[in-house]
């Protein structure tokens, strides 16, 4: 029997682990990575020439990373590896890819693991669309790749674990962080206590971490709602301001936003793939149906890591491993079933976790609600809370593929990536039914935009 | 839950771009009228294509059509209340040879008989005027005031207006039964809705074969999808929309640019549709080929991104020709579907023409050449759906 072909996507946590698996029962995997190096954003390594030690780069988590692209180097010779390579799309059994923005490739598989990862998630506020304005995963990879800040006086807003990882990530580096300002109220992060102490390293190094902020003199509120970005067209971010719990507004000075609550799973390929999604209630997102192991609906398609849910890297680690363990199975190739038990039980642990840390820093869905009319929600394609309700009352677009085929939400450069969740939220609260029933907006190629120089596709063996 | 019953002068199934104006101009002619839809308005075929809003280059025959729907495309927002996007920007057709331009000569000569006004350029004239053509382009024929507009916005925004004007607009409705009972036809929705009315109006596109088969007039039909795309967007510079006339299946892409910068594109090679899941895909290598042919008519294309691509369900009829008129064989029974993918142009000036059908026994404009007696003797023969 010819050697089953089987396609790894992403080499973050989840991909490495998957491809690691894979060697180890004999196979010889496609590493399809969109990075010029392994590592993920998460263990995003540096460039070539910067000397920065893993302790600098990971704190904590240095040895993990470590550890990571050790392992990845061991692999190296054993895989097929394709580094700045997207895969664009997908269809029955064939990958489509272009490496280098210029050349492009059809894979074939008998199996497919998707280890694609997460974006950040955004709710839309006044003013974000000034330059100044980035993604907290893009504040954190400014400074864990080029070693630089996103500005000289960094205000981060929004919810999540990140929040404050990214902020003491500032703070370590000398960056001036002018405040940290929080969506979730202190009192739901005590009620998940328990659900998060599921995890007790992870807590204790996150408490750790506001100890630090707190300690290095860095303003935290709570419990705010973001008012706006304060700033020009011409000059950028120059402030933000929010109201505090209490009902009294804050400014602060600064000239770069860093924004985020918690993540997104990059569940576009899961999409192409035609896999069934369900709307998961506690997150308020669609995610692509997996099994325990990361099966998707879809034979020959199997879902590992953050862009499946999201888990983290530990999580993500042993995810891809039990993907890749749930493939070979399926494959008939020998694999080490003792594993499974372990890493099940390992995945229930990260997903009591996973639930804490939505009630702790649940996305605050009324806020995208009750934007105002003048917010831009798309910022590709400059489309305003008001003209989506417009659309919605007016045009009788109840509907999220309704909406974007009538005001363009969601039709730009991201590809509703970015606006995606709060449009949704815009359009139920505007239709007056519940979020589920507006749907997502379908995928469609190409997962991220596609030079029109790329020439034919060569179809490989 | 009791949906009810409805009475109209006119019923019409489908709610795509046919059924939408239909409805739209049997208001203006005061008939009462109730639109079925399945889905939402426009979401198919009517919704999905490029939006060419072209003369040029068309079945002779059915010109006077075409002209009808070019005047009320520039009449729409007096007449609906919105312009769909539609701008007069006219309609640049290439070749990369003598024979192709010996065609489009000719098509100019011909046309000029029935109405169309065409300028042909050799490579120095166009070049002049749209300086972003590439190397191999020899010659184009100019129409000046064909041009484009939004699908995505026209049939919604004639399905408003209708529905403004009194008619019944029934979105996610779908027809289950259709029969006629001495006078009536009786519509039953799968949602239990009945409508009963004197006259029926198939305008169900891809599914009208299903339709007509029903009333014992099966059609020779395939299904395709079209292979579209969007490009990020650039400033605005690209004035008309341009195509190529090519015997060569996959030369024939076409693109326009939207104000707001972004370049639509299509064409080449089609893609298998399926009735049941309402659903087409683009196959990414006919991506690919579009890319390599749009580099050859103006290779700065190549500088810009794909950021979507989509395809969706076309109905296309053996002679390439749509089915128009009233039904041979049930009286009181018309259609308007099986565009062939070319239908967006004519949408209003079917619809004014049905509702004078319809309304007044007779049309101004002919329509002769796409009715479906064409296929009665042939019918027993063939089979009602192919998919292709």
């Amino acid at each position: 029997m010819a050697e089953p072909r089987v396609i790894v996507v992403g080499a973050g946590p989840a991909g490495v682990r998957a491809a690691q698996a894979l060697v180890e029962a004999g196979l010889r995997p496609v590493v399809i990575d969109e990075g010029r190096r392994d590592g993920g954003q998460i263990y995003r390594r540096q460039p070539e020439g910067f000397g920065r030690n893993y302790a600098q780069l990971y704190g904590t988590e240095a040895p993990k990373a470590q550890d990571l692209h050790r392992t990845f180097e061991a692999l190296r010779s054993r895989i097929d590896y394709r580094p700045e390579t997207l895969a664009w799309n997908l269809t029955a059994g064939q990958l489509h890819v272009v490496t280098e923005g210029a050349r492009a490739g059809v894979l074939p598989f008998d199996a497919l693991l998707v280890c694609s990862g997460a974006t950040d998630r955004l709710l839309p506020v006044r003013g974000w669309h000034y330059a100044g304005c980035y993604s907290m995963g893009a504040a954190q990879i400014a400074l864990k790749s080029q070693a630089c800040a996103i500005g000289r006086q960094v205000v981060f807003m929004g919810t999540g674990p990140l929040l404050y990882l990214v902020a003491s990530q500032y703070v370590k580096a000398g960056a001036q962080v002018a405040a940290v300002l929080d969506t979730s109220p202190l009192s739901l992060r005590l009620k998940a206590l328990p659900a998060l102490a599921a995890r007790p390293g992870v807590l204790w190094n996150g408490l750790k971490l506001v100890a630090a902020l707190r300690s290095a003199g860095v303003r935290i509120l709570t419990g705010i709602t973001p008012l706006a970005i304060e700033g020009d067209d011409a000059s950028g971010v120059t402030g933000v301001r929010v109201r505090d719990a209490g009902g009294r507004e804050h400014a602060f000075d600064c000239d770069a936003v860093g924004l985020g609550y918690h993540l997104r799973a990059e569940s576009q390929l899961a999409d192409l793939a035609k896999c069934e999604f369900r709307f998961d209630a506690e997150s308020r997102q669609w995610l692509p149906r997996i099994d325990e192991d990361g099966r998707s609906s879809v034979r020959d398609i199997y879902l590992a890591g953050d862009g499946a849910r999201i888990l983290g890297a530990d999580g993500a680690e042993a995810a891809g491993q039990l993907a890749a363990l749930a493939a070979l199975a399926d494959l008939g190739r020998p694999h080490a079933p003792g594993e499974i038990p372990r890493l099940r039980a390992r995945l229930a642990t990260m997903d009591k976790f996973r639930r804490g840390l939505l009630q702790a820093f649940p996305w605050p869905h009324q806020l995208a609600s009750a934007l105002p009319d003048s917010a831009i929600v798309c910022r590709c394609e400059s489309v305003s809370a008001g003209d989506l309700r417009h659309t919605v009352r007016e045009l009788g677009a109840d509907e999220m593929n309704r909406a974007k085929a009538l005001c363009r939400v969601g039709m730009g450069r991201c590809q509703g990536r970015y606006c995606g969740h709060a449009a949704a939220e815009l359009v139920a609260d505007a239709a007056r039914v519940p979020i589920e029933q507006v749907g997502r907006l379908r995928g469609q190629g190409p997962v991220k935009p596609l030079p029109m120089s790329v020439p034919l596709a060569v179809e490989e063996a | 839950m009791s949906i009810g019953s409805l009475k109209a002068d006119v019923v019409i199934v489908g709610g795509g771009l046919m059924g939408a104006a239909t409805a739209f101009f049997l208001r203006q002619r005061a008939v009462s009228v109730v639109l079925l839809e399945r889905g939402l308005v426009g979401q198919q075929a009517s919704g999905v294509n490029f939006g060419n809003v072209r003369r040029q280059a068309r079945y002779l025959p059915q010109l006077p059509l075409a002209h009808r729907a070019r005047d009320i495309w520039g009449r729409l927002p007096e007449l609906i209340g919105h312009d769909a996007e539609f701008i007069a920007s006219g309609h640049v057709r290439v070749v990369y040879n003598e024979a192709q331009l010996a065609d489009i000569e000719k098509h100019a000569v011909d046309a000029k008989a029935w109405g169309l006004d065409l300028e042909i350029m050799g490579r120095t004239g166009l070049l002049e005027r749209f300086p972003f053509f590439g190397r191999e382009v020899i010659g184009g024929s100019y129409s000046p005031n064909d041009g484009h507009a939004n699908p995505r916005l026209a049939a919604p925004a004639f399905g408003r207006a209708a529905k403004r004007d009194g008619a019944q607009v029934v979105e996610n409705c779908e027809v289950r039964h259709i029969e006629k009972f001495g006078t009536d036809f009786r519509v039953v929705a799968a949602n239990g809705l009945t409508v009963t009315a004197p006259v029926a109006l198939i305008c169900s596109g891809a599914w009208g074969g299903e339709m007509s088969a029903r009333f014992g007039e099966p059609v020779p039909m395939a299904t395709k999808g079209p292979t579209m795309a969007v490009t990020e967007p650039m400033p605005y510079g690209i004035v008309p929309v341009v195509g190529i006339s090519s015997r060569i299946e996959h030369e024939g892409v076409y693109f326009r640019q939207v104000k707001r910068g972004n370049i639509v594109f299509g064409g080449g090679r089609r893609n298998p549709a399926y009735l049941d899941e309402r659903r087409a895909n683009v196959n990414p290598h006919w991506t690919l080929a579009q890319l390599h042919e749009l580099r050859r008519i103006a290779p700065a294309l190549g500088r810009l991104h794909v950021l979507r691509t989509w395809s969706g369900v076309e109905g296309y009829m053996s002679d390439d020709l749509p089915i128009m008129g009233p039904s041979a064989k049930v009286s009181g029974l018309y259609y308007a579907f099986g565009f062939c993918g070319h239908g967006f142009q004519l949408g209003p000036g079917v619809g004014d023409v049905m509702a004078e059908l319809i309304a007044t026994g007779a049309t101004t404009t002919p329509i002769e050449p796409f009715h479906i007696r064409r296929f009665a003797s042939t019918a027993a023969a063939v089979p009602t759906m192919v998919h292709a």
